[in-house]
């Protein structure tokens, strides 16, 4: 294999346990979002934009969804003779066989991956994050610094830090401390988990801590914290724009909801940004006669017959006569029947759902976003009175 | 094995869409929001999973070849068979040979190359979902020389004029071949055939100072051939004029012609990455076909909107077909009207045409 600046490695395997019945069948970045992608598409698409052409993506549990969907990579446009997309799944070996112990376990077993592109840097990417940014400008600024390390951070109010893993820096945005979730923060300057390192460092550091039988092989509870107490150079690399978190469905939720505004934070329709996604390939959406449709997000091969307001559709979703969507999120080949009220629900996909149901219309806690699928439905929906 | 191969035959097929076709071929007219009439005839053959598929140009094909690339999106990028675009391009001053003849003569080594038995023909005019398959077994069963599709139209329209008709016997065998306007049999244009019947009925053609193969080796031939009949019951159009175009494009917004063409999502195109169509607070929009990656903020009714279209707050867009990156300012009005790619609109304009001749506006236009 021909040498490479940077290979990325694309932390794929986790659950995503918050995501409840989302993750049911597939792992956290093959979740949907945005009417078409799936989280994945974004950190792909960033490499892909960013000229970043080598990318293993580490998975673990149910990879079958997620390392189909990435076939052979062309749809990011890494299906290269060198370097291109590689599912890494845990497998067995000489001196034994167990699962990824933790992201950095995953990353030092796939030692001899990185090593055959023998890179000067190694990005390692979280799969279950939505943000479009060019990682090339980070490794620009990871140089210049003649980091060991880069973290790339995004300012998040004080009240929201204890959530993330905070970095605390000196003026030139050195790093000297990392906590993971602080009770008392310190700053506001929390991880992306985008990391930039030199290999060779970060090789060492990972033979190292593979052999510690203390360590929970974690890159922010054990390899970040050890190397800075090794006196490492390692700096922030400050993020401007949009990043969201959707670990959560109701960070899902609201991440999808960002979309519907008339100017969203994040653009989706920027030529010189795009998404790149497996494309359905659905004849265009009809709107028919008497729907109304705004502030809203639809997709290919949608048919929409009904009122959809403030909410995200999937491909192929159908939404019968008289029925009516508000601040809802309906996942692909959802079928919709006639005079059904959806109000701030998450619809899974191939759910189908009755005439005249009622899902969330009338509750007490709004907060709480409604997860319904083909199991759920019935107990979480009402049968209204027949109109 | 593959016992078929495809030829898509676009020698004869006139550019008269008018300015949709002064800069591509009638194949690569955009239709139905996000295709290319091509997409169909091809998806067609995708379907029936063809070994190989010839296609036959002659006249402004670089748009053509720009959509169709190395024939992926219909899964026609194959180590052995798969999509040939076959541009005329031929020195031989020996060579004697007229009209389509001449492409098949020229490239005889595509079809000597193959391994299958059968040809298909098809041209790109006739959008249709036809069952290949279904064709070979009754080709089969009926033990004929050549077997030819048609449809049976209940209505004929001015689009049918063109058409060649089918006389057709109780037992499925065609009688006669012509052109009488009031005969219902329509010929799709798309035939089955041995691959060594073909070749030879092109040679003896060719040594007989013939042109064209269907008008010469099977029309005028009809006697020495068993020519078989294949009824062809499925949504159709025929898009051979601007009319055409604009009244097959409007009666896709009808749900029965939308759900008859597209009911197994099959048909393939080429892949564009756009994001869903994004309906801004102030978008009203009704009985309309939309394709991905508009932002639409005005007014649509009863329109076919393409992919990537914008479409600004106060603007109104009724009966129309919106091609693809087309930007419609603020408070800008059109009905009847056609715009091909990348056309501009500014405020305040208005452009009315006729619901029975569209007003056509010429691809990347600033009005």
């Amino acid at each position: 294999m021909k040498k490479k600046e940077m290979v990325a490695m694309l932390l794929a395997g986790g659950q995503g346990k918050r995501l409840k019945g989302l993750t049911k069948s597939i792992a956290k970045p093959a979740v949907y979002f945005g009417g078409t992608y799936r989280i994945i598409d974004f950190p792909l698409s960033n490499c892909t934009n960013s000229g970043i052409d080598t990318v293993g993506v580490l998975t673990q549990y149910e990879p079958l969804v997620l390392s189909s969907y990435i076939g052979i990579g062309s749809d990011w446009d890494l299906n290269r003779k060198n370097g291109g997309v590689f599912v890494l799944p845990p497998h067995e070996r000489e001196d034994g066989s167990s699962w990824y112990r933790g992201t950095a376990d995953a990353i030092y077993r796939n030692l001899k991956f990185v090593d055959q592109f023998d890179p000067e840097h190694v990005l390692i990417l979280s799969g279950d994050h939505i943000y479009k940014m060019n990682y090339n400008a980070m490794l620009e600024y990871h140089k210049e610094k003649k980091a060991d390390c880069t973290i790339s951070v995004i300012d998040v109010p004080i009240e929201d830090a204890s959530r993330f893993g905070i970095l605390n820096t000196e003026e030139n945005l050195k790093i000297y401390e990392f906590e993971e979730k602080p009770a008392k923060p310190k700053s506001t300057l929390a991880s992306m988990g985008v990391y930039i390192f030199k290999w060779e460092v970060l090789r060492r550091a990972l033979l190292e801590d593979g052999e510690d039988a203390l360590s929970s092989h974690d890159f922010g509870k054990d390899i970040i914290p050890a190397l800075l107490s090794k006196g490492k150079s390692m700096y922030a690399y400050p993020f401007e724009g949009y990043w969201r978190d959707v670990g959560t469905v109701n960070s899902l939720w609201e991440a999808n909801m960002d979309l519907l505004s008339d100017n969203p934070p994040l653009n989706l329709n920027d030529p010189s940004w795009r998404i790149y996604t497996r494309n359905p390939n659905q004849p265009a959406q009809y709107v028919a006669p008497g729907a109304k449709v705004s502030g809203s997000i639809i997709n290919e091969g949608c048919i929409v017959r009904g009122e959809v307001k403030h909410s995200v559709l999937f491909y192929a979703v159908e939404v019968g006569e008289g029925s009516v969507i508000t601040d809802s999120v309906i996942m692909p080949k959802v079928k919709i029947g006639k005079n059904v009220r959806i109000h701030k629900a998450i619809i899974n996909e191939n759910t189908v759902i009755e005439d005249y149901l009622e899902i969330g219309t009338d509750r007490e806690n709004e907060d709480e976003i409604l997860l319904i699928d083909n199991r759920s439905k019935k107990r979480k929906s009402v049968p209204a009175k027949t109109i | 094995m593959k016992q078929l191969m495809g030829v898509i035959n676009l020698d004869h097929e006139l550019d008269n869409l008018n300015e949709l076709t002064y800069f591509r071929c009638g194949a690569a007219v955009p239709f139905a929001s996000r295709y290319r009439l091509i997409d169909f005839v091809l998806s067609n053959m995708m379907r029936a999973e063809l070994e190989s598929v010839g296609l036959f140009v002659r006249r402004k094909y670089r748009s053509l070849m720009d959509h169709l690339g190395d024939g992926k999106s219909w899964d026609m990028n194959r180590k052995h068979g798969g999509l040939f675009i076959l541009p005329p391009d031929w020195n031989d001053p020996t060579d004697t040979s007229l009209g389509d003849l001449q492409h098949f003569h020229n490239n005889l080594d595509f079809f000597k190359r193959a391994s299958a038995k059968y040809i298909v023909h098809s041209g790109s005019q006739h959008i249709n979902t036809i069952d290949f398959q279904e064709l070979y077994s009754y080709h089969l069963q009926k033990g004929a020389d050549v077997t030819l599709v048609y449809k049976k139209i209940d209505q004929l329209e001015p689009e049918h004029d063109p058409c060649l008709r089918l006389e057709v016997d109780g037992e499925g065998n065609v009688t006669n071949i012509h052109h009488e306007k009031n005969h219902p049999n329509i010929y799709l244009d798309m035939f089955i055939m041995e691959k060594e019947l073909f070749l030879e009925q092109v040679e003896y053609c060719i040594a007989h100072g013939e042109s064209f193969f269907f008008r010469d080796a099977i029309q005028k031939r009809r006697d020495k051939l068993k020519i078989a009949a294949f009824e062809y019951t499925g949504y159709h159009a025929v898009i051979n004029s601007l009319s055409s175009y604009y009244k097959n494009s409007m009666e896709l917004l009808n749900q029965e012609e939308y759900t008859d063409l597209f009911r197994d999502n099959l048909v393939q195109t080429k892949i564009k990455y756009e994001a869903p169509t994004h309906y801004l607070e102030s978008a009203n929009v009704s009985n309309s076909l939309v394709a991905n990656g508009c932002i639409i903020a005005g007014t649509v009714e009863n329109s076919v909107i393409f992919r990537g279209v914008q479409i600004r707050k106060g603007a109104r867009v009724v009966n129309s077909v919106v091609m693809q990156k087309c930007i419609i300012e603020e408070n800008a009005v059109i009905e009847n009207v056609i715009l091909d790619k990348d056309v501009q609109l500014s405020r305040e304009r208005i452009l009315v045409g006729d619901s029975k001749r569209p007003f056509v506006i010429a691809k990347s236009s600033k009005m």
